[in-house]
């Protein structure tokens, strides 16, 4: 018996029961749908995270002072979690870094020289807050960042207009800005902003800078929560680190450090010789140690949770496929009693258990699929209005859709048997004469 | 083995509900043989064992005991899917209720034993088209069953007996549920069927007048069988 003989056996009982069908259809279509929308949310969702910290610099290496996990040493610290009570006088108050704990341009300096071959640029910051830039009746919100000169090229600031802080700039103290193209536009228009002197204002203080240059502005900025108005975006204005110690009044030496490597390093080990070289500056500190890490590791981290994530979800959503497919197994088992007679007119022409088996598997196959097509298309509608929702760009994936089409089969396959294998198995004689 | 013998039963048993309280013989010693090309009738009352008879003939059912042996196949031996392929190929079907199947026109219920024989699709149209023509139903071919008037249906349903070209025909009461004139007129295509296309024809009724049309008459009577005599026509 051929396979377009029994599509269209299946087709013409599937029209001629619409209602049904269509019902039966809407419980596939919505269990696919959810799945296919659930999972494009996530995907999309994890793209952009993923996205969003690679743009942050994905190949770099962090190095940060952090307090000493355990008190005396790190074996220790399972067991204080095992036995809190007993040793709670050993869990120590959280410390204050000190000058002493921070790590000094001189050490800095001595590591670079030491891994000439590993070490491309270092990237050093302050953060010193935001601020709002005025001139008459034009403003700009800006965030300011003390920052070394290796701070442009670690973290991919392109200067599209003068040039970046110097190392000169730094030992000087200059009172040198590098603002974002943004700000230029708002502050001077078309007038050219580098050489300009520009007012921040911070609280009661008014500082006075120099542009020196101006860079070029992220554009896929992930603007979560209210929408901001484009002049009220805050951007980012780059100065000397020393000018933005002196500014904050903070002490020498820094609590953290971000190292682009070179191409071809294995980070891997690169980070845990980086790791045993801070060790040895900090093996008398009971208190602090530096802990190196890459963002590398952060993402794989987070990449899986929000797969993870979207993965649970989707599962929950294929909860309603089961459903759908009890529903489809429901009315197999209806139409079947219905078409009693039927079965065995086929029975006593000379139909095989298996034709008849094959013709109402078919069918339910047919009603899988369909609901199948239609959810994949809802879904991905669902999916790119959540994403639009949520401010992420929608990425529909071919693998979740051809796994959702493969899925629906199997569905149509698994609940359609056991009523296909009730009608095949019917005698025909009994069939004959249900009324 | 003779083989001018289309059918021949030897002590065929049928019993229900074996080993049950209830257990219910329903064909005694049946033996029954039928030449080829001949067309014969089994009458009897209602009860008498004629359904079982015929369910046994049609290779819809196995007996209990006994051989039987339809156009030299001997049945029983054969599971499940080579009394599908008998069926199929060897047994024309004639119901009074008609039995074609709903929502599927007169031609494609005449195809539907060649589908299941595997027929490719322009041979069995051609043959289905043609059969429909035979009994008159050309004009009818696309019309689906509740388009079509009692005497219509089982000529539709004559053609699709005739679809694989079977050892036999076996009508179960053909006119029970026509008028006398269209029962007529289905008796005519019989008849025609015996004698232009030399078809081996068994008629299961309960009407004597019928099956004195037939050349050998069967009596049953609580599953024996209790007289053979010559129809009178």
């Amino acid at each position: 018996m051929d396979m377009f003989e029994n599509l269209s056996l299946a087709i013409g009982s599937l029209k001629a029961n619409k209602m049904r069908t269509l019902l039966t259809l809407l419980g596939i279509v919505i269990g696919i749908a959810s799945v296919i929308g659930i999972m494009t949310v996530g995907s999309s969702m994890t793209d952009s995270i993923l996205g969003a910290i690679q743009g942050m610099g994905a190949g770099n290496i962090t190095a940060s002072v952090q307090q000493r996990s355990g008190e005396e040493d790190d074996g220790d610290f399972a067991a204080d979690a095992v036995l809190p009570g007993g040793r709670s006088e050993s869990i120590s108050v959280q410390a204050t870094p000190t000058i002493s704990d921070r790590v000094t341009d001189q050490m800095i300096s001595d590591f670079r020289e030491n891994f000439p071959d590993q070490i491309e640029n270092i990237s050093l910051s302050e953060s010193v807050g935001s601020g709002q830039v005025k001139d008459g009746r034009k403003y700009a919100n800006v965030s300011v960042t003390g920052t070394n000169s290796g701070y442009g090229a670690v973290n991919d600031i392109k200067i599209v207009n003068g040039r970046y802080i110097k190392d000169a700039d730094i030992s000087a103290s200059r009172n040198v800005a590098v603002v974002s193209d943004k700000f230029a536009k708002s502050i001077f228009g078309s007038q050219e902003p580098v050489g300009e002197q520009i007012k921040i204002y911070q609280g009661e203080q008014i500082y006075v800078y120099a542009v020196i240059g101006v860079y070029e502005s992220e554009t896929s900025n992930i603007v979560m929560g209210a929408p901001v108005a484009e002049k009220d975006i805050r951007t980012n204005l780059y100065i000397p680190v020393s000018a933005a110690k002196s500014w904050n009044g903070s002490e020498s030496g820094y609590m953290s450090f971000t190292i682009r490597t070179r191409v071809g390093v294995d980070t891997d080990a690169f980070l845990a010789q980086a790791q045993s070289y801070f060790d040895r500056y900090y093996a008398r500190n009971q208190n602090f140690e530096v802990s190196v890490s890459s963002m590398e590791s952060l993402m794989n981290a987070i990449g899986s949770i929000l797969d993870a994530l979207s993965l649970g979800l989707a599962m929950i959503a294929a909860i309603s496929l089961i459903v759908g497919g009890v529903g489809i197994m429901n009315i197999l088992l209806v139409s079947i009693t219905e078409r009693t007679k039927e079965i065995g007119i086929r029975k006593a022409l000379g139909a095989k258990n298996a034709a008849i088996r094959v013709q109402f598997i078919t069918e339910s196959i047919i009603i899988c699929l369909i609901g199948g097509v239609i959810g994949i298309v809802g879904g991905i509608g669902l999916g790119l209005i959540g994403s639009q929702i949520l401010g992420f760009q929608a990425h529909p994936s071919v693998f979740t859709i051809l796994l959702a089409l493969g899925v629906s089969m199997l569905i149509g396959i698994f609940f359609g048997y056991y009523p296909a294998n009730k009608a095949a198995r019917m005698d025909p004689i009994e069939a004959l004469r249900y009324e | 083995m003779n083989s001018e013998n289309m059918i021949l039963m030897q002590d065929i048993v049928k019993r229900f509900f074996i080993g049950c309280p209830n257990e219910l013989q329903v064909l005694d010693h049946i033996g029954l043989d039928v030449r080829a090309g001949e067309f014969v009738s089994i009458v009897g009352e209602s009860g008498s064992g004629k359904s079982t008879l015929m369910n046994i003939i049609g290779a819809l059912d196995r007996p209990t005991e006994g051989e039987y042996i339809l156009d030299g196949v001997d049945m029983g031996t054969l599971d499940d899917n080579k009394l599908s392929d008998i069926r199929n190929a060897k047994v024309g079907f004639v119901f009074q209720t008609f039995n074609l199947v709903p929502r599927t026109t007169a031609l494609k219920n005449v195809e539907l034993p060649m589908l299941y024989a595997g027929v490719s699709r322009t041979k069995r149209t051609a043959r289905a088209k043609e059969l429909l023509r035979l009994v008159g139903m050309e004009e009818r071919m696309t019309h689906m069953p509740n388009e079509l008037s009692g005497g219509q249906k089982q000529r539709v349903a004559i053609a699709r007996a005739m679809a694989n070209d079977p050892a036999i025909i076996l009508a179960d009461e053909p006119t029970g549920a026509l008028d006398s004139v269209t029962g007529r007129l289905v008796m005519d295509i019989f008849h025609s069927l015996h004698k232009e296309s030399g078809k081996t024809i068994v008629l299961i009724t309960h009407s004597q007048e019928l099956a004195e049309e037939t050349e050998r008459i069967i009596s049953l009577k609580d599953g024996r069988i209790t007289g053979v005599r010559k129809g009178s026509n």
